[in-house]
């Protein structure tokens, strides 16, 4: 990872502030999303699926000496930019980083009020996934 | 004809989001209100507001009539036979669970059936799925065939045995196949067996005369055909309502009441227990006059020129695939469910909605439809009278778009 996860947010926090259009920002939530890195087609099981989502999401986690790795796809591309970006932020983390976080970065990108409530769901589904799996951890 | 002076009597085609003229192509969720509906509502709640059929005051008077004079307007769009057959509900769900509470109670037995079909929303499903369980019922459903249509062979041969209702959708709101209720109608009383229509896409676009179909109830809700939200009606052939017991107690709906025994109103009233949706009801009269006016003339015409424009441009597209194709044109509603080749319609419907255009996405209460044609969800323009051929080109090229920035 090299960054911490203050320098995670404060990136992804610069790269959306340099869209005016929301449009752009799903350009490039789109771009993010195609780049996910590729999960595994075995691990997309029910246990894995992560409720309260219009689209489908699975997510999957390992800890490593002390870090816990996230891993996760999606069927909708945007949800997969979503994933993306909390995982440059989330994974890779101590359990203790991941649940003192206050996860507030993602209504100073404004996420949260730019998709519909349906997609928010999602959104605090996926979050409250990782934030448990850290707190389980800890 | 001037669609824009159409236009102008719905405010909301005015709005803006994110800056942009809303496109509002979610109609068959829900129809913008005209100003006329919007005024009798506010009339209604401003100046008249008191609780009909008891008080003598005077404006209580009022508030009745013109809930009584919603019911009578109601009757002759319906051309239904008599005013006491016209039931106010909350909504096309409430009029279906009305029925299969009450006629279930009456005349559904363990091991009888109850006949539906693959085309309709889960509220002409669930009801009755509750029913069969209450009762030790068995749920039978006819499919559709690979275009949409309602296979009638299947569901002549349902049409027999243990079956006691037929519960089937006047129009998808999914595919937009307009099914051929009368007929199908024809076939069940063959059988000896009563049909409930869902009316809820049908009332909007299709002239319903409940004699002419002969069903022995049709629902619908009020919100989809311009009038006020929760209202609904549920349409009924007297010797049914006659029979059935109340599906609620309460007020309005007795004749009288004893600790020793309750007696009930006669229908319409039996089934309208508690206060009803006083404001809201008497927008029906306004809400059917503007129907009436759009689903005729001119309006008609441009509408079809429209529809058409929009079928052609998406079949001509070889990315999408839509579902429920018309092999006559007066076969389809003004509805469009279409997936996308490798694009999900959630995505799509997040693009759409930036560029200004609402639009429907997911299972649209329908995931016995999604799993016949073996998706996830759907993406669903549908139109009114007041939507244009502009907003219908704006759409293809953003729709053009969002498919090329997520391919």
């Amino acid at each position: 990872m090299g960054s911490t996860l203050q320098e995670a947010k404060d990136r992804l926090i610069e790269d959306f502030s340099m869209f005016d259009e929301w449009l752009d920002k799903y350009e490039y939530l789109i771009d993010l999303g195609k780049n996910l890195q590729p999960y595994p087609e075995e691990k997309k099981t029910e246990d894995r699926l992560i409720k309260g989502c219009q689209s489908r999401v699975w997510m999957d986690w390992r800890l490593e000496d002390g870090r816990i790795y996230f891993t996760a796809d999606s069927d909708a591309i945007i949800t997969r930019g979503i994933i993306s970006m909390l995982i440059s932020v989330y994974s890779g983390r101590t359990a203790a980083e991941i649940a003192a976080d206050d996860f507030s970065f993602i209504d100073r990108i404004g996420l949260r009020e730019n998709l519909s409530p349906t997609r928010t769901n999602g959104l605090l589904s996926m979050i409250s996934t990782i934030r448990s799996v850290a707190q389980n951890n800890i | 004809m001037d669609i824009q002076k159409i236009r102008n009597q719905f405010p909301e085609l005015s709005e803006k989001v994110y800056g942009k003229s809303l496109v509002y192509f979610d109609n068959a969720a829900t129809s913008l209100k005209p100003v006329s509906v919007i005024d009798k509502w506010l009339k209604m709640s401003e100046k008249y507001n008191a609780n009909i059929h008891r008080a003598v005051h005077y404006t209580a008077t009022v508030a009745t009539d013109e809930f009584e004079a919603a019911r009578d307007r109601v009757k002759d769009f319906l051309n239904a036979p008599s005013r006491d057959g016209i039931v106010f509900t909350s909504g096309t769900t409430a009029s279906i669970n009305l029925v299969a509470y009450s006629f279930g109670e009456a005349f559904i037995h363990e091991g009888d059936e109850v006949l539906v079909t693959e085309a309709e929303h889960h509220s002409d499903i669930v009801p009755w799925q509750m029913l069969c369980e209450r009762k030790g019922a068995v749920l039978k459903v006819a499919g559709v065939d690979d275009d949409g249509y309602i296979d009638l062979e299947s569901f002549k041969k349902l049409c027999g045995g243990r079956v006691r209702i037929a519960a089937v959708t006047h129009v998808s709101n999914v595919l937009g196949i307009v099914n051929p209720v009368k007929e199908m109608v024809r076939i069940c009383h063959e059988a000896g067996i009563p049909v409930l229509v869902d009316g809820a896409q049908g009332i909007v676009h299709e002239k319903v005369d409940v004699q002419e179909m002969d069903c022995d109830f049709y629902a619908f809700s009020g919100h989809k055909m311009y009038a006020a939200a929760g209202t609904g009606v549920l349409y009924g052939k007297k010797k049914w309502l006659e029979l059935m017991p109340p599906y609620m107690g309460g007020g309005e709906m007795i004749e009288t009441v004893r600790f020793s025994g309750t007696t009930y109103a006669k229908p319409p009233g039996k089934f309208e227990a508690g206060t009803q949706n006083i404001s809201g009801v008497p927008t029906f009269v306004p809400a059917i006059e503007m129907l009436e006016s759009l689903n005729g003339g001119d309006s008609l015409a441009y509408g079809e020129a429209v529809n058409e424009y929009l079928a052609d441009s998406l079949s001509a597209d070889e990315r999408i695939r839509v579902f429920g194709v018309p092999r006559r044109t007066e076969d389809k509603i003004p509805l469009f469910s279409f997936a996308v080749d490798g694009v999900h319609h959630e995505d799509l419907a997040l693009l759409l909605d930036k560029m200004g255009i609402a639009v429907r996405s997911g299972q649209m209460c329908a995931e016995p439809l999604m799993d016949r044609f073996g998706v996830t969800g759907m993406l669903r323009v549908s139109l009114l009278p007041y939507n244009t051929m502009e907003e219908a080109e704006y759409f293809i090229k953003s729709l053009d778009k969002a498919i090329l920035m997520l391919s």
